[in-house]
């Protein structure tokens, strides 16, 4: 996926004359992650700049450049790390368009490495989608594979909206062979993963790979699940959502945040109102503990498993089983 | 994109020097007498010395009128900036026609003299929720309410132009307790790092809403924290129109010409409380305002410009009718309040409202139709 990032970037400065890529060490390392690697050495440094070590500096500059006529894109090094970024995100790059009765559009995106399973440390693995999504005026995005995350890095360039672009750490080294092209669904769409006829697997980022998993194992257990990637959780497609839920009758949604005030809350409330009349059981949540970041060696407890989604998916009340479930952390194991 | 500092060689001192802000205090070119004084400032033209006075006495009219509009209810709330006339006019007449200048809340009097109808100006503060006027049509940002986060914006605005190959300065105005917000900070520093053609005008007014600047700040003059930075700075009188003009022309002329940012800093008052919500009384004494009162900047540039034989009481009428013509159209177009188009509210949020905020539009509507009128 970080290929697949990387190409994105060198495509956009091609094509576009306006595009600069700015953040930490994105220049002559190419990032952290390696995501900008080369893009200095091939466009050169008034285009992809090694900035201060400042997160609200980067965008807040960021939405300056815009105002001025560029297209920044901007890294911010790690999740935790652009907390320091934070006001300049939520009061100016997703307000002042509607601040200035649509003069001012910010086609800023801010990429941010996300999530764990990566065995990080504290502050290098949370996954902050809620607080992005809660806020509007931006448009928030997250791809599951390199053809998403090149087609979604381009869109998201070419949006006239600011995009936070969520790149979920542990799949950068996925290298599914893809081909690359910014073609095909709008930014906003989700898509099925694998079609089910019993039951719906919402989830997006990093767990997609998880929900796939536990839609295979499931097969034994007799359950043909549905996988659904929502890609963009702000908005959020209900029409895929909902036509999903309305086939399968059950849902789960699944995702590594803490379920607490998280996304899954919203996906929930948004299948019952849409579909109340055609599901056989409440909808239900696998997610993260409400717990900062746990260390390493316990992070795949805190990370939804293959095992707890299987557990989950089997409290859906397939023989209209009474008892309630212990949401939003994902069933025990009977 | 080096950093353009005026001395690379040489040593650690003699680099400092170079950024210090020049002489031992204020820079000035009129005392509060209307004294020439004399300085290593050129004094602005007479031109420009009229145009200062003019904008400071039609400002000043618009300054007591929003704040009597305030009072009657017809602005909702507003931050005076009486007694900063000298800043607010020269921030704006400093700047040619293609730089950006960036407010905050307390700036009306810079907007209104860099052309923006001062209608447009007022329209948040009488309740409305967009920022007034179309920023591109005079390069004048929002006025901003987060303390100093539109340093980092101007910074960015100013750099953009320099990796366009445009001919841009940014001026971006502050408060003296916006110095201690980490954003100015970073703004300082990444204009001096990338050598942005910007200019920080900190109006040192004194206080922030009840914090003097001794709480604010154990730096010797907040001019002096450009050295730190590698950055030019200034140390200004903020009452004398033509000191302030002078030295921001000279720090656009740079900035324009490739010296990279300055950062100046303008002794001034706060004449009015805070807002017309707060009660300066509980924190500063009516003889401290008496002694700022008689530094006043459009008295003191009117006793300049008299005795240089430059204005005559013909002028100086025709100043003040310009004012309270400027005042009166301000009554009349706000003598009703504004009605905000509900449905807007949806419209702008994103460059094409979602289907979710569709459907919330669709709600808010219905509800007002059955609304009884
Ligand atoms: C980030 C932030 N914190 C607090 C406030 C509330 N506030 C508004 S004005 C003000 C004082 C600012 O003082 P100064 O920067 O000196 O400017 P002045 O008002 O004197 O022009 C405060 C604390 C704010 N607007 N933004």
């Amino acid at each position: 996926m970080a290929g697949a990032l990387n190409a994105a970037l060198a495509d956009a400065l091609e094509q576009d004359p306006r595009v600069v890529v700015l953040g930490e060490d994105v220049g002559t390392l190419g990032g952290v992650f390696r995501v900008t690697d080369g893009l200095a050495a091939r466009f050169g440094d008034r285009r992809v700049v090694d900035t201060p070590l400042a997160e609200s500096g980067i965008v807040g500059t960021a939405i300056g450049m815009a105002m001025g006529g560029l297209v920044p894109v901007v890294e911010m090094q790690f999740d935790a790390f652009a907390y320091p970024a934070f006001e300049q995100v939520t009061s100016h790059l997703a307000k002042l368009r509607n601040r200035t009765r649509g003069a001012v559009a910010l086609p800023v995106v801010v990429r941010v490495p996300y999530g764990g399973g990566i065995g990080g440390v504290e502050h290098h693995c949370d996954s902050s989608e809620a607080y992005y999504a809660h806020t509007p005026g931006l448009r928030v995005v997250t791809p599951a594979t390199p053809a998403d995350a090149y087609r979604m890095m381009r869109q998201a360039i070419a949006c006239p909206d600011p995009v936070v672009l969520l790149e979920p750490k542990r799949r950068y080294w996925s290298k599914e062979a893809a081909e690359l092209t910014a073609d095909g669904p709008a930014l906003d769409e989700a898509v099925v993963r694998r079609p089910g006829r019993d039951v719906t697997l919402v989830t997006y980022g990093g767990t997609v790979a998880t929900a796939l998993e536990a839609a295979d194992a499931a097969v034994e257990e007799g359950w043909d699940v549905e996988v659904v990637d929502l890609r963009s959780l702000s908005p959020i497609d209900d029409a895929t959502l909902t036509a999903s839920v309305r086939r399968t009758g059950r849902a789960v949604v699944v995702h590594e945040a803490p379920g607490s005030g998280g996304l899954g809350a919203e996906v929930a409330q948004r299948i019952t109102e849409r579909c109340f009349h055609h599901l056989e059981a409440p909808v239900l949540r696998v997610t993260g503990f409400d717990i900062p970041y746990p260390p390493p060696k316990l992070e795949q407890h805190h990370l939804p498993s293959v095992d707890r989604i299987l557990d989950t998916v089997a409290r859906l009340q397939w023989d209209d089983q009474p008892e309630p479930c212990p949401a939003p952390y994902g069933a025990r194991r009977a | 994109m080096t950093p353009s500092s005026p001395a690379l060689d040489g040593s650690v001192q003699e680099r400092a020097a170079a950024f210090l802000p020049p002489g031992d205090g204020p820079q000035a070119l009129v005392d509060p007498t209307g004294s020439p004084l004399p300085s290593p400032l050129a004094m602005p033209a007479d031109d420009d010395l009229l145009a200062l006075h003019r904008a400071m006495v039609v400002g000043r009219r618009f300054d007591t009128q929003a704040s009597a509009l305030t009072r009657q209810g017809r602005l909702a709330v507003y931050p005076s900036s009486r007694g900063q006339e000298a800043c607010q006019v020269a921030a704006a007449l400093a700047l040619r026609p293609q730089d950006w200048l960036f407010p905050t809340y307390r700036d009306s009097v810079a907007i209104v003299t860099r052309g923006v109808p001062p209608v447009e100006v007022l329209t948040l503060l009488r309740g409305d929720w967009h920022c007034g006027y179309d920023p591109y049509e005079h390069r004048v940002a929002p006025q901003c309410t987060p303390l100093a986060t539109n340093t980092l914006h101007a910074v960015g605005l100013a750099h953009a132009a320099r990796l366009q190959g445009e001919d841009r300065v940014a001026l971006v105005l502050l408060g003296d307790g916006a110095t201690s917000e980490g954003d100015t900070h970073e703004a300082l520093n990444f204009a001096a790092v990338w050598g942005a053609p910007v200019v920080f005008l900190v109006q040192n007014n004194g206080y922030a809403i009840s914090v003097p600047l001794a709480k604010q700040t154990a730096a010797p003059s907040l001019a002096h924290k450009g050295v730190g930075y590698g950055m030019r700075s200034r140390l200004v009188d903020g009452n004398d129109a033509a000191a302030v003009h002078a030295v921001l022309t000279e720090a656009v002329a740079g900035a324009a010409g490739g010296d990279g940012p300055t950062l100046v800093e303008a002794l001034t008052y706060r004449v009015e409380a805070h807002t017309n919500a707060d009660d300066a009384g509980r924190y500063r004494d009516p003889a401290e305002v008496e002694a700022w009162l008689a530094k006043d900047p459009v008295s003191r540039s009117e006793a300049h410009l008299r005795s240089r034989g430059l204005l005559d009481d013909a002028l100086a009428e025709r100043f003040a009718r310009e004012g309270e013509e400027l005042a009166a159209g301000v009554r009349a177009a706000l003598e009703h309040d504004v009605a905000p188009d509900p449905r807007e509210l949806f419209e702008h949020v994103y460059a094409q409202p979602t289907a979710a905020l569709l459907e919330q539009r669709d709600l808010l509507l219905a509800e007002l139709e059955e609304e009884p009128a």
